[in-house]
């Protein structure tokens, strides 16, 4: 029993980090309808901004964090601008495999830069730890889970009472009627794609802080999860994406806990292949009619 | 069947004048040209866009490893190769099935999981598969020869498939599934067909692999083993299997040239690549086929314009 709590304790930390990179794939679907594969590389590129911030220049946690944010917002803009605008009316293979090559591309400068061994954050929080009955929670896993639940209710209010929120669910919904309605669909993307880098890079430097170690190739596994999770709770919806990354942490650290630590990112995939043939549309996604 | 039968003659020639260090490359683009055509008749041919094609070579790899540490020799490998590629067949059925319905980006992830899964499989294999440490010390029985076989017998597996009645129904699905549908064509049995035999010949790649390279672990084939065949084939061009052959040896080429630079190596196919998608997303053959067909035309039309010159002048 105790053990199970502790595992619920520890799914949340890892499914806020997995809601806020969800977030980020399933508004990016939402809206030019592309799995950005890069998008698992900005978290990581996050996590090294986090750690130049704290260790190279001595940040605190607070402005590491915002100075994280505002990089990875400017990347993920620069992304969409440069290679994926031009591609907005190509074929669907072409646009993924222009993702993936900016998913390499990030990979490997990082690695040409900062080298590809691991580097270790300093510690910036506090290590408190406290005992709830026999559960051990740090302050950090509170810390954690509290910034991913602020940030989450703040895009929440951002996409729903916002003019430019709204922007974004209607050209969600459909890019030339909005045109049509005076929206400029380029703006509104670039916005998107923001808003989404941003969660990342704030994920990215709040793994690096709980885990203390980053490699360059650490975001491609919890990228795809990510985007398990997101497809779950169905890809384009934003509810969807946060209920999604809660429960694959949960069914990830169960089944790590109890079966076995190898298998769970097979049951994690398999999991994927179970919705995509039952509810491809996921838990709370609409189902889109293919038109000939 | 449309190859330059003469041009494949002639290299076979070759084979006693390069040195161990090319020979390696020769074998990689001889295998990667086996996975590339394979893919591109998945991926090129039938538009199904997947990225799993590392786990079916890794199965054929396995299976060869297995049998050949059994029976060294010859017929350890065929029957290693044959092994491996009934499993991967069956495998791409449980890949294929499922995944019938979904399009696009859904299909390629769903790919991409089962590939991962096939990967955590081989891991998770106990003593047959040895884990994540791989297995070792297989018996290297392939060389030019064999290598050279399988690329003509791959190669001319999808060139015959693509010109018969089969191929035609898989490029009607390509090119528009609803369409295709209604015209009658069962899209059930040709996208399992196209899965199945690029599997299967994925998985003859993966016998080669195994029975040159005396190693094998899971990690070899990952979801970035499967990206290198992908990049060979949409440079070579999507739905070119001449367009693959000539990808695979130039970016085969190109890897070893570029060795010293590790990441700068990885990072300038990265931008060539967005490049390529975004100026010329068809790759660089397109879907055009250099056959003797085309090549007899082209000569015929030179002399044709001489004549006319003649005529008028």
């Amino acid at each position: 029993m105790i053990q199970f709590l502790q595992q619920i304790v520890n799914s949340l930390s890892l499914g806020s980090v997995y809601v806020l990179v969800a977030l980020g794939y399933t508004m990016v679907y939402g809206i030019i309808h592309l799995i950005n594969f890069a998008h698992g590389d900005i978290y990581m590129v996050g996590a090294y901004l986090g750690y130049l911030c704290i260790v190279r220049f001595h940040m605190g946690f607070v402005p590491a964090l915002l100075c994280t944010m505002v990089g990875t917002m400017v990347l993920g803009v620069i992304i969409e601008r440069v290679a994926y605008k031009p591609l907005r009316n190509a074929s669907r293979i072409a646009a993924l495999i222009t993702a993936i090559a900016v998913s390499i591309l990030l990979e490997y400068v990082v690695m040409y830069f900062m080298g590809p061994d691991i580097k270790t954050y300093s510690a910036v929080l506090p290590s408190t730890i406290y005992h709830i009955g026999d559960v051990v929670v740090t302050f950090q896993q509170i810390l954690i889970f509290l910034i991913s639940i602020a940030l989450m209710i703040c895009l929440n209010l951002f996409v729903t009472r916002t003019k430019t929120g709204c922007a974004m669910r209607a050209v969600s919904a459909d890019a030339d009627a909005a045109r049509l309605m005076g929206i400029d669909v380029d703006r509104t993307i670039s916005i998107t794609f923001a808003l989404g880098s941003a969660l990342a890079g704030a994920a990215g430097i709040m793994v690096g802080i709980y885990y203390n170690t980053i490699n360059p190739l650490m975001g491609s596994t919890p990228g795809m999860k990510a985007f398990i999770a997101a497809v779950f709770g169905g890809v384009g919806s934003i509810p969807g994406a946060m209920i999604g990354g809660f429960v694959i942490a949960f069914i990830e650290t169960m089944v790590g806990g109890y079966i076995s630590s190898l298998l769970k990112d097979a049951v994690v995939y398999a999991l994927l292949i179970v919705i995509l043939i039952f509810k491809p549309s996921g838990l709370l996604g609409v189902n889109r009619r293919e038109k000939v | 069947m449309c190859l330059a039968i003469y041009g494949i003659v002639a290299v076979l020639i070759q084979t006693g004048l390069l040195s161990s260090f090319y020979q390696i490359t020769l074998i990689n683009v001889c295998i990667n040209i086996v996975l590339a055509v394979s893919l591109n008749l998945i991926i090129g041919f039938t538009g199904q866009f997947s990225l799993g094609h590392a786990g079916f070579m890794s199965i054929g790899a396995y299976a060869t490893a297995i049998v050949l540490r059994m029976m060294p020799n010859m017929y350890g490998l065929l029957i290693g190769a044959i092994v491996g590629m009934i499993l991967a067949g069956v495998a791409s059925l449980a890949v294929a099935i499922p995944t019938l319905r979904l399009r696009g980006d859904y299909l390629a992830i769903a790919t991409l999981g089962f590939s991962e899964i096939i990967r955590i499989i081989m891991v998770n294999g106990g003593s047959l598969t040895n884990g994540a440490a791989g297995l070792s010390g297989i018996p290297k029985l392939n060389d030019w020869t064999i290598s050279f076989v399988a690329v003509v017998l791959a190669v001319t597996v999808v060139a015959n498939v693509i010109r018969s009645k089969a191929g035609r129904n898989c490029i009607a699905i390509r090119d528009d599934e609803i369409a295709a549908e209604d015209m009658g064509v069962n899209t059930t049995m040709y996208k399992t067909m196209a899965f199945a035999i690029g599997a299967m010949l994925a998985a003859l790649a993966g016998a080669m692999y195994a029975s040159y390279f005396y190693v094998i672990k899971p990690s070899t084939f990952n979801f970035n083993a499967s990206i290198n065949v992908l990049i060979i084939v949409v440079f070579g061009g999507i739905g070119s299997i001449t367009g693959s052959i000539i990808g695979s040896l130039v970016l085969g080429v190109l890897t070893t040239m570029l060795q010293d630079l590790a990441y700068l190596r990885m990072i300038v196919y990265a931008v060539v690549l967005i490049i390529i998608m975004i100026f010329r997303p068809q790759g660089l053959l397109g879907d055009r086929e250099f056959s003797m067909r085309t090549f007899k035309r082209w000569m015929t039309r030179r002399k044709g314009t001489a004549a006319d010159d003649k005529a008028e002048g």
